[in-house]
């Protein structure tokens, strides 16, 4: 009991430590998602697998045998042209049409990026081995390995890239301009097609830094994008569109919950846990909005 | 209309005579008419009432797993049941077989049913991408939990009782599941069909098409929307429920929650008839499934990836499904009268 008493600050410690570091990932997946759901109005179930995708290209590259840290340079090219031709294919054809169509569309391409993966990949667990050692804090007493806080940092650091670019830059400027309004931009001469184009690309290229982050501290897997999708979905519906410091936090938050959900309730239980937060927090939002409703009467 | 009583009448001889008629497809034939019960119960919400689920499955596993724990338990130690992998230890006698399992189909009809009304008040409330993905995270979110419940097995999953030896061999199990199943979908069929002929079907009907204009003409929608997905958990409990005994052995996310087969056919089923007709989900199911069994193996492996090209197929480009079709080409079958000088002035004007 004593032992117990003694451990828990420290698990606190750890837990919170590690859901913030992975939090920070999350945070780049919801943005990616926030971007394109503001700019295109579509709801991508296939964001996860894009994730996982993009991953897989670090692990190829560590099996190729170049350190799969650099995966996260590498992945997010070649993802931009993925996204760019699966925009170029399919997803033009549902960008304008009712709800159900791109739903269902997405959930589409999910499953057959899924089941390709796990075709041409294997369905082993996979994982690519970066060999950054681990940092030790307090006397040894709470360990963080080293990949995780690198991917952290790289997370930041395309997160804040990615801002500065939407604010500078010409067709970041267009992105911004067809999300507020398409027609106008497009009256105005913005090419929303083109725009869209690049908005789905970037959103592959952020799910493909992701992912390479993810090869190297987690593991892949064909089938588990589908929890990514969700998680991302979640952190933007509680940050609300168009808000990164809320995208950034509430990624770190869903992140520290599910550290301290695997403590309490058990790994076993970790996406159950995950999906039925998303269930909790869309019924809360329900009835915060219906009381909402009710005032206005 | 008496054209109408043939054709049902004729629907019904085939289906009771299939068993004899292709004695070697009893099991794929009782697979079929399970499909078509959970594409037609899909198109309750996803036809009629515009709300997009991909949830169901959630209750098919549900009415799966109680069916078989009652048939069980009402008998045996459930827990030792499924510690030791099921019949090596326990045998049910004939009676005690039936009577669990009408006992556990009811139930696992009526449990799901009231489940679905406790959870559909919290979530019907929300709309389009919200309650598509809420319901994608809670079909996915039960198979994790019955992954992970010991009593019922965990991730290893249990059997369901074996058919009792001493009443008939194998032919008369599948005959006597066979039949069940057609009650099931002939029941399914005849009550929706009953259902959207009343005041029901028009409200899910006006929940579709501007769900806050019904509700400002005094509709309380949510009561409508709720008895439609309680209508929907209890036929697809019991057609869980069935399914389960029929192969056999429940595993929590590859037969019971199976996001990534049945809950995914339905919803394809569905839209490759055409949702939000009474024939369309029943057409689209035996066209799946035909396509399914018939042409599966030519895949070999790549099927998933065909299913997956499929959907997206079909919702890019037949999003109104075959009904949707044929209507398009014979409007006046389904009782359409079209002014050719208004349809040329329309297409004038576009």
């Amino acid at each position: 009991m004593d032992l117990l008493i003694f451990q828990i600050p420290i698990l606190m410690v750890q837990a919170s430590l590690d859901g913030i570091l992975l939090g920070t990932l999350f945070a780049l997946i919801a943005y990616g998602m926030a971007l394109q759901w503001g700019v295109m109005n579509i709801i991508n179930i296939a964001q996860g697998e894009l994730v996982i995708l993009g991953g897989y290209i670090a692990y190829f590259m560590y099996v190729a045998g170049i350190h799969p840290a650099f995966g996260v340079i590498v992945s997010p090219i070649i993802m931009y042209f993925i996204g760019w031709s699966l925009y170029k294919t399919i997803i033009f054809r549902v960008v304008d049409r009712d709800l159900f169509i791109s739903i269902l569309a997405t959930f589409g391409i999910s499953i057959l990026t899924q089941q390709l993966m796990n075709f041409i990949f294997g369905s082993d667990v996979v994982v690519a081995q970066s060999n950054f050692g681990t940092t030790f804090l307090f006397n040894y007493m709470v360990t963080l390995p080293n990949a995780k806080i690198f991917a952290a940092a790289i997370s930041i650091i395309f997160a804040v890239l990615l801002v500065l670019y939407m604010r500078r830059s010409k067709l970041g400027r267009a992105i911004r301009a067809t999300a507020q309004n398409a027609r106008a931009a497009k009256i105005l001469g913005v090419d929303t097609e083109s725009v869209y184009a690049a908005t789905f690309g970037i959103n592959a290229a952020l799910c493909g830094v992701a992912g390479s982050l993810i090869a190297i501290t987690f593991t892949l897997h064909p089938y588990v994008g589908l929890p990514y999708t969700v998680r991302s979905f979640m952190i933007v519906i509680v940050a609300g569109l168009g808000n990164l410091p809320g995208v950034a936090l509430s990624g770190m938050g869903l992140g520290v919950f599910e550290e301290f959900s695997d403590y309490i309730f058990g790994t076993e239980f970790r996406i159950a846990a995950v999906f039925l937060l998303l269930v909790l927090i869309l019924v809360y939002r329900r009835f915060k909005l219906s009381r909402k409703r009710e005032y206005l009467k | 209309m008496n054209q109408k009583i043939i054709l049902y009448l004729c629907l019904l001889a085939f289906g009771i005579a299939a068993p004899f008629l292709f004695p070697a497809f009893k099991l794929q034939i009782s697979i079929m008419w399970i499909l078509v019960v959970l594409s037609l119960t899909w198109d309750v919400q996803g036809g009629q009432m515009g709300y997009n689920t991909f949830g169901n499955i959630m209750f098919f596993g549900l009415g799966m797993y109680i069916c078989s724990s009652f048939q069980i338990g009402l008998f045996f130690p459930l827990a030792e049941w499924t510690a030791s992998g099921g019949e090596k230890t326990f045998v049910h006698t004939p009676t005690q077989f039936f009577q669990g399992f009408f006992i556990g189909l009811i139930l696992a009809a009526i449990i799901p049913a009231i489940v679905a009304a406790i959870i559909g008040y919290g979530i019907l409330g929300l709309r389009g991408h919200y309650f598509a993905i809420c319901t994608l995270g809670l079909g996915i979110a039960a198979g994790e939990f019955a992954g992970g419940i010991e009593l019922v097995g965990a991730g290893q999953g249990m059997t369901s009782p074996p058919w009792p030896k001493g009443i008939g061999d194998t032919e008369l199990r599948s005959e006597f599941f066979y039949y069940i199943c057609f009650l099931l979908m002939v029941f399914t069929f005849l009550f929706l069909r009953w259902a959207y002929s009343t005041r029901f079907g028009l409200v899910l009907n006006a929940i579709r098409d501007n769900e806050d204009k019904a509700e400002a003409m005094g509709i309380n929608t949510m009561r409508y929307k709720i008895t439609g997905w309680v209508v929907s958990a209890f036929f697809v409990g019991m057609a869980g429920g069935l399914m389960g005994n029929m192969i056999g052995y429940i595993e929590p996310v590859e037969t019971a929650f199976a996001g990534r087969t049945f809950g995914v056919f339905m919803v394809l089923m569905a839209i490759l008839g055409g949702k939000g007709t009474l024939w369309g989900p029943v057409i689209g199911a035996i066209a799946f499934h035909i396509f399914k069994e018939g042409f599966w193996t030519f895949f070999l492996g790549w099927q998933y990836v065909a299913l997956g090209a499929l959907i997206v197929v079909v919702v890019i480009f037949f999003p109104e499904g075959i009904m949707g079709w044929l209507r398009e080409k014979y409007p006046e079958r389904f009782g359409e009268i079209i002014d050719e000088e208004d349809r040329k002035a329309q297409v004038e004007l576009k």
